[in-house]
């Protein structure tokens, strides 16, 4: 007998579903848990080689011993990054990504067991990668980007979506900003342009300049959510 | 290239739906793709089109429908459509506003083969 395709009917279904609301949803879990630990998690995000491990570095030489901190760090391939950071006393987790361009949330959620609850800030190293990473939520309270001296001034406006998307601006290696034609003042002014509410630092991992006040930037931050946990 | 993840949570969004609905194939899908989403809505259609083999949606296409970027001014109630990513109010200066559209990365409608 012939297939009688009549027989099937055409019906159109409104759906209006987030692609990226699964992701969003547990993000959320994973930021209301922490946050009610009292532990601010703070999402670094920029294009490879900005500097963010060397930052946690010397980020971590003025948190500790007063505070404590732990380090997820996302990469697509070794173990490289969370050894560098284990070398400073500090907790690391890899996560490999095995070619993902991005951490997802639940990625995060995985390694949710082995985080120590006495924590004080929890640092997300993303994939390197100034475009993808802009679109997944973590579950971070802070979303901090990163912008070497070296990528050159115009990456706000060409990259727009992980400038809009974060709270905080680090421009980094500014050591390097005498030999290399980086406008600092442009740069801030067009990221304020496309976010006002930005945050804005400057950073020398090399000289320490700005460090100390990345870090306070962070201990305000922390006081912030646990007062408003009291 | 994060639009092959992205596809993936289409799929598994249009895999629930149409089985609420018992149906048999899916013919067609419509994304709504803000300015502001952060994806290349080309290389949604080339994940699109890779991941539907031996799925629901075998032969089904996606269509894109791009949201533009829409902005309201908090204090001159301005409301306008951007073209550049300038968060600033034209008329009145005042960086406090509110993005109205252009964030979607939504599954708007699908069309399905019922019997």
């Amino acid at each position: 007998m012939p297939h009688n395709k009549t027989k099937m009917k055409t019906k159109e279904v409104m759906v209006l579903e987030d692609l990226l609301g699964s992701n969003k949803k547990i993000a959320d879990q994973i930021r209301k848990k922490l946050t009610a630990k009292g532990i601010l998690t703070i999402n670094l995000l920029s294009s490879p080689g900005s500097g963010k491990t060397t930052l946690l570095e010397s980020l971590s030489e003025i948190l500790t011993p007063e505070y404590k901190m732990a380090v997820i760090e996302g990469d697509i391939e070794t173990e490289r990054d969370a050894d560098r950071i284990r070398a400073k006393g500090i907790p690391a987790w890899q996560i490999t990504t095995g070619g993902a361009c991005h951490l997802e949330a639940k990625m995060i959620g995985k390694l949710f067991p082995k985080i120590p609850a006495d924590l004080d800030f929890l640092f997300i190293e993303n994939v390197g990668n100034l475009v993808c990473p802009a679109s997944f939520d973590l579950g971070e309270n802070i979303r901090c980007v990163l912008l070497s001296i070296p990528e050159g001034d115009d990456k706000p406006k060409k990259y727009p979506k992980a400038f809009i998307t974060s709270h905080c601006l680090v421009i980094s290696k500014t050591d390097l900003a005498p030999v290399l034609p980086f406008n600092i003042e442009k740069a801030k002014k067009e990221a304020l342009e496309i976010n006002p509410n930005l945050k804005l630092l400057t950073t020398s991992a090399q000289s320490g300049a700005g460090i100390k006040e990345l870090a306070e930037y962070f201990i305000e931050s922390l006081q912030k959510i646990r007062r408003t946990n009291a | 290239m994060h639009e092959l993840s992205l596809i993936a949570n289409l799929f598994e969004i249009m895999e629930e739906k149409a089985a609420e609905k018992n149906a048999k194939k899916i013919t067609h899908v419509v994304l709504q793709v803000g300015k502001l989403a952060g994806v290349v809505p080309e290389l949604l259609i080339t994940a699109f089109d890779m991941y539907k083999k031996d799925t629901i949606a075998s032969e089904g296409n996606l269509e894109i429908k791009e949201v533009p970027l829409k902005i309201l001014c908090r204090d001159c109630k301005t409301e306008v459509v951007k073209d550049d990513f300038v968060f600033i109010c034209a008329k009145c200066g005042s960086s406090n506003l509110k993005t109205l559209a252009g964030m979607e990365l939504y599954l708007e409608k699908m069309e399905l083969e019922v019997d």
